[in-house]
């Protein structure tokens, strides 16, 4: 299925946000999830499906003022 | 300090953006004495992971977090990346950010009372980051925020406080609030100044990040803040125009 991860288009084998995350190779990682600019909280990422052409953020802490 | 019932022996808190090197940026932390650090919230590179590597550190710092939503420019936006960060961070504080100008990145007054009353409404403890505009102050507080960030200047100038009058009276008319000095700040004697006209605390980041000695910047700011804080606390005379002999004129010889 075709997904837009934080703005660039990949091919994923994956049925939700969690799986894609795996896909990702994000399983351990400390990061946040928004679907379609929509916030998904960890909890949900294994009952939040995918469609073709979703978009996927996936954020990490970073630097900040 | 408390800030929404936590009590903080440091009145300076610090950005950890910006820096030479992530050592640099934990050696600045050490010597600034902050026990808060800001952070935000950006995208993951699916190879350097860079996002990990910083968690790590910060976590090592044994720091509270404060996470931003820097670069928002709207309500929504904000309150989607304060979701977003709460997720990570494990934290009710958000430093809450809604950008209405790109070139002098002052907050949005109107998105910023719009995310704060959402937030607060959703269990967040705001830190919005605000001008000196006392109305809007007034609406923030009315919409449940407990502390407030006024700037000093625009983020990253380093101008200082262009307002002095402004943040005076918005000192004056929320004496139990705490009020912390946001951006602008380019100097230690910015903070005494700031300090000195009684606000709680300050958060700075590119005057310390962009300092020819990062780590001696960090432990002058924290002297500074201190300094300004005691000089508050002591009092200052009020100032005159005319001079005023502070060596007494009685008992002088008549030489002339």
């Amino acid at each position: 299925m075709h997904i837009l991860v934080n703005g660039a288009a990949q091919e994923l084998h994956a049925t939700d946000v969690s799986q894609a995350l795996d896909a990702l190779g994000y399983r351990q990682a400390v990061v946040a999830t928004a679907l379609n600019g929509v916030f998904v909280p960890a909890d949900r990422r294994e009952t939040t499906t995918l469609a073709d052409g979703d978009a996927l953020e996936i954020l990490a802490p970073m630097q900040g003022g | 300090m408390q800030l929404y019932g936590i009590e903080l022996t440091s009145r300076l808190l610090l950005g950890s953006a910006r820096y030479p090197s992530p050592a640099m940026l934990a050696d600045a932390v050490r010597a600034s004495g902050t026990e808060v650090v800001t952070v935000s919230l950006r995208r993951e590179s699916g190879g350097q992971r860079s996002g990990q590597g910083f968690w790590s550190l910060i976590r090592d710092l044994g720091v509270r977090v404060l996470p931003n939503t820097a670069g928002c420019h709207s309500a929504k936006e904000a309150v989607t990346t304060a979701r977003m960060a709460r997720d990570i961070f494990q934290t009710p504080w958000i430093k809450l950010e809604v950008i209405g100008d790109a070139d002098t990145l002052q907050p949005d007054a109107f998105g910023l009372v719009e995310a704060a009353a959402e937030l607060c409404a959703d269990g967040f403890q705001v830190f919005p980051y605000t001008t000196d505009d006392l109305v809007v102050a007034d609406r923030l507080l009315q919409a449940g925020c407990r502390v407030l960030m006024p700037w000093g200047a625009p983020i990253g100038s380093g101008r200082g406080l262009n307002n002095p009058f402004g943040l005076r009276t918005l000192r004056a008319h929320f004496p139990d609030v705490p009020l912390i000095i946001d951006a602008g700040i380019g100097r230690p004697s910015h903070a005494v100044e700031a300090m000195e006209l009684g606000f709680d605390g300050v958060l700075l980041n590119t005057a310390v990040a962009l300092a020819g000695d990062p780590v001696a910047m960090a432990a002058a700011f924290a002297r500074a803040v201190e300094a300004g804080r005691a000089g508050f606390e002591a009092q200052p005379m009020a100032p005159r125009d005319l001079a005023e002999p502070s060596t007494p004129v009685a008992g002088k010889a008549w030489l002339a």
